[in-house]
Order: C-alpha cells, then structure tokens, then sequence
C-alpha cells in the first residue's frame, strides 16, 4: 500500500493517476480482480435512481443494447455469463464473465474466468448524487490483445476499450434517462446498418 | 423525397433520397414547408466545417406538418411546429437546467468523441450540421425525422402564417439570448457587432429589455438601414474609427453592456484549429477574432460582454487583460432554444417583435443552390432566403 504514501493530500480516483503502473497495483490490491495491465475508467451522471440502474444493468443481457461492440452476451447462471465480441479485423473474442462481488443497488463487480480471449475484470458502481442522480463509474483491468500493437489496431478501428467504456455509458445514459439510444438514421433500415 | 445535399465546398444539389422513417419512439415526421438558409449554412457551403459527409442533408431553421409520430411523441399529425435547431432530450442534467444546448443524450455517442477532444465535453446534436454535432439529417428537404419530438417542437396555433414564426428555429432565440446575456439594465446602452439577423434581432430584444441606446456596427449599408429602423444608431466600421466612434457617442464611458454576432469570419477558424487540434500542434492565425476584441476593447469598465458569434478553436491576443483590468464579465453559447420559444411566440404573436422584416428571397427548394450562391455573394442584397418546399 506504499503506493497511496505516495500521492499524499490527493483525493483523485487512483484510476487517472499518472503512474498507471501504481494504479494497477492499488486497483488490484483493493477493488478489482487481476486480470491485465490496461487499466480505463470514466464515470457519468444518470438522472434516475440508483436502484434502477443496477437492476437494468444486472440482468447482462440487457447490456448487448448499449454496447455496440458486443455481439451478444449469454446469462448462464446468476453469475456467470458468455460474451462473444467483435474485434478488430471482422473478428470476435469471447470469454466468460464471473461475478466477483456485488452489493444490491450499489455495485457489481467481475472478472473473466480462464481461457479468456482476452482476459480483463472490472466493476461498475451505482452511487447515489441527490438530486443529480446516481453516479455509474466503470472501471475496467484488460489485457489488450498483442500488446501495444493490438491496443493501437482497436483504437483504429475504435473497438479500444477505454473509448468503447465511454460510448457504452453514454448509451446507457440515453436509454435510462430518455427511453431511447440516440441515432442519426434517418430509416430503421439505416439504423440496423449501423449497428452492424 | 428531394433534399438539398452537401458534396464539397461550393457544392450542393437537390438530390432524391430515401423519405425519413419514424426510427425511435419520441420521433416525429415533419412534412417542412418552410426552411431558411442560416450564414452558418455559408460555412457549409464555404468547406469549412470538419467530419462533414457527401450526401449530408443541410438545414437547422425550419417548420412543417407533423404528418406521423413515434409512440412516445407527444405531437399529433396535422399540427403546425417549428423546430429548434438544438437536438435537446429534455431529461439530462442540462436540459433540467434549461440549459437544452448542453444536452448529453441527443449527439449519438460514437459522435461524441471528437468535440471531447477538443472542448472536454461533446456537444449537442444539432439539425443538419456536420457528424461532430449528430449527423443528424436537416430541415431543406420535404421531410425531416425529429428525435424528441416532445421536447423541441413548439406547436404553433392555427392560421398564423410561417414566415412569422419561422425564425423562433434559431436565429430569434439566439438574438435574444444574446441580449440576454448582455445583461441589460434599464438605461443602457448597448453595441452589437454585425447587423446579419442575429444581430438585428439582438437590436429589437435590447431595446425590450429596457436597453435606452443601441449603437449597431457593420459595413453593409443596407443591413445598417434594417438597424437604423429598429431605432439603432449606426456604425460603418468601414468608415469611422469604430473605438473613437463608440467613445465619443458614450461620453467616454464605454458602451455598458457588448454583443458580438459577427461570428462569420470567426468560422474560418474552426477547421483550421480542428485540424490543429488533430494534428496536436495548436497556433491560428490572429486576425480573424476582431470584432469580440474591439467589444471588450470598448466596453466600459464592470460591463457585460455577450457572444452569441460562433467560435470553434484557439485564439492569438485574445485581451484577457481587458477582461480582467476592467472587471468584464462573459457570456456566450449555443442558444438554449426551447427555453425561450413560448415566450418568443408571445412576443410575435403580441407584435412586440418584428421577424418578416429580414426575408429578401423566397424560393422553391429546387432553386436551393442557387439560393446558396445568391446568399453566398451578395450579403448587402441578400439577408435571408427561406426556401418552400413542395411550392
């Protein structure tokens, strides 16, 4: 625990500092489950209650909706579930997920069981903000495929997890606070395209 | 149906594309029947504005018949509505703030990312204006999808002709906010830079809110003579030392409050800065941001200073200076447009503001091009075309 001696009087989320290699450790000592180096976490603000959120959330096959990189994702158990993942390159990674820890309306946490195609763990936390809504931060602890060359391909093909992390939740708050995703499509045809 | 498209700088054509479809449940289809062409559309036009597509459909100031809704649509068919230009969900933290320009969930979020870059938030969606703001299809066309329909639309009441109302789409709201935000007291007086139809209707609104003087600055004559009408006094920065000017005709105090619509050469600065941006190296040439640093140049000391002009990057010798010697306050923004529009369609409705003043042109949306050329090369003559679709 060496690591928070170091960042004395600093109130910041260890997940932006800029010692990545620090922030890994205390994520992994603390909250997460190791499962990679690649560690990305954004947060944003929902105007619904904390409680709803979660429940949306914690039925993962509702997450297939918001998350546009995602092909599908199976429930096998109540927590155990198989997702399969678009990669760059017309490719899919799968793996399945475990539920590591979860408190009910507040936090869900996971990790990727062995013989992932990529191996990564995480947690999303639901936190009540008044009349703000409820705070969701996604953290997420990958392993990015092939290294540093495979973590600039997805990025090219925006299929990087850092910037996927952030569309998702934007999703996720279009959907919970307006009832709908957000779409340019001018045709539900054009629609379906560009979901594909 | 027909639609006006962008393929490049300095080209745009009546295509034949697919009609819109009712896509999620708080959409509407308008049928326009009326739809101008904005300066901001020039910049379009002029190739200056980044992530723009072949084939994008312009237009952000139009209204129309409601002729299908979404399931959760609170419009019904037959109703008149003008449309906001700001794409605003009216359930965000912004939106509940009346801050609908500062909407998080209209911009789709893969469009979301470049504007983080370079803002550090996205911006709203927007009608017909480029990828960064939506990509959203716009209004110079026979039909328009509308995403929340419940939220932007205002319904107009039966009989009122369009071309009275139409204005409320945007560049009504933004004059008015811009004297809003210029913070005017009773007594003072008030100088708006650039007598384009923001500006104009900046003149009307600070003489509402109780402005005693508005002095109007602009090089086009005829533009001036539309301020001078409204009872602004004028000045042709062409001519007259625009400072010494403003100095003497407040007594050497300083306009109280300033109001910078130009915005149009400002444009110009958007993409080189995007660009810049991209390519991480951040300089921009230093003339193109005159007309806000004359406004704080000459606005008294402790006064307001509003921009309602549309800025997109970095500036060189921005007086900050100025600002902060002089006790200067800020404020500017996209125009928060459905905050204003029930009140503005009193106002119409109640005589107090004047909107069928500024239409020079009329035409059918398949004479649209030429319309942009029109507008593109004579702004003294030119100071607002509205297109008919289906006329």
């Amino acid at each position: 625990m060496s690591d928070i001696a170091d960042r004395p009087f600093d109130d910041a989320p260890v997940t932006t500092a800029k010692d990545q290699g620090a922030a890994v450790r205390i994520a992994t000592h603390e909250t997460i489950e190791d499962r990679g180096h690649s560690l990305t976490a954004c947060a944003t603000t929902i105007r619904r209650p904390a409680a709803e959120l979660y429940a949306w959330w914690r039925d993962f096959s509702n997450l297939a909706g918001i998350m546009e990189n995602v092909e599908r994702i199976e429930v096998i158990d109540t927590t155990r579930s198989h997702w399969v993942v678009k990669a760059p390159g017309g490719a899919t990674v799968e793996w399945d997920a475990v539920v590591t820890e979860e408190e009910e309306g507040r936090l869900i946490a996971w990790a990727s069981a062995e013989g992932a195609d990529v191996a990564n763990s995480g947690r999303v936390t639901f936190d009540d903000a008044g009349a703000r809504g409820t705070v969701v931060t996604a953290t997420i602890l990958y392993d990015p495929p092939a290294g540093v060359i495979g973590k600039l391909v997805a990025k090219l093909f925006q299929r990087e997890p850092a910037i996927q992390a952030r569309r998702d939740l934007a999703r996720f708050k279009q959907l919970m606070e307006t009832g709908e995703v957000a779409t340019n499509a001018m045709t539900r045809k054009q629609r379906e395209e560009q979901g594909a | 149906m027909k639609a006006l498209t962008w393929h490049g700088k300095h080209d745009v054509r009546i295509d034949n594309v697919d009609d819109p479809e009712i896509v999620n449940p708080r959409d509407a289809i308008i049928k326009v029947t009326a739809t101008a062409i904005c300066g901001s559309d020039l910049h379009l036009y002029d190739g200056y504005i980044p992530t723009m597509q072949s084939g994008d459909i312009l237009g952000h100031e139009f209204m129309g018949e409601v002729v299908e809704t979404g399931s959760s649509s609170t419009l019904k068919k037959g109703q008149k509505v003008v449309v906001p230009f700001t794409i605003a969900c009216g359930s965000c933290y912004h939106c509940g703030k009346h801050q609908y320009s500062g909407c998080e969930n209209g911009n789709p979020a893969d469009n979301q990312d470049i504007a983080r870059a370079l803002y550090g938030h996205p911006m709203s969606a927007l009608f017909g204006y480029s990828h960064m703001t939506g990509g959203y299809a716009g209004g110079q066309a026979e039909y328009v999808r509308v995403p929340f329909s419940d939220t932007g639309p205002i319904v107009i009441p039966d009989g009122v002709e369009d071309e009275k109302v139409l204005f409320l789409s945007d560049i009504l709201p933004t004059g008015w906010m811009a004297a809003e935000n210029a913070q005017i007291e009773p007594g003072d007086i008030v100088a708006v830079w650039g007598c384009g139809p923001v500006g104009l209707f900046a003149v009307q609104s600070a003489f509402l809110m109780g402005a005693e003087r508005v002095i109007a600055i602009d090089h086009f004559p005829h533009r001036l003579e539309l301020a001078r009408k409204f009872g602004a006094e004028t000045i042709n920065y062409e001519q007259t030392d625009t400072y010494d000017a403003l100095m003497q005709m407040t007594g050497g105090i300083g306009p109280d409050a300033v109001i910078d619509s130009v915005g149009l050469e400002a444009h110009g600065l958007f993409v080189d800065n995007a660009i810049d941006q991209i390519k991480a190296s951040t300089f921009l040439g230093t003339d193109r941001i005159h007309a806000i640093r004359q406004a704080i140049i000459a606005v008294r000391k402790g006064g307001r200073v509003s921009m309602p002009a549309v800025y997109g990057g970095f500036v060189d010798k921005f007086p900050l200076g100025a600002v902060m010697q002089k006790g200067l306050t800020l404020k500017t923004g996209q125009t928060h447009v459905q905050h204003y529009l029930p009140g503005l369609l009193d106002a119409i409705m109640e005589g107090k503001i004047d909107t069928t003043f500024l239409i020079s042109h009329r035409l059918p949306l398949e004479q649209a091009p030429e319309g942009y050329r029109m507008f593109h090369d004579k702004q003294n003559e030119v100071t607002k075309i509205v297109l008919k679709p289906g006329q």
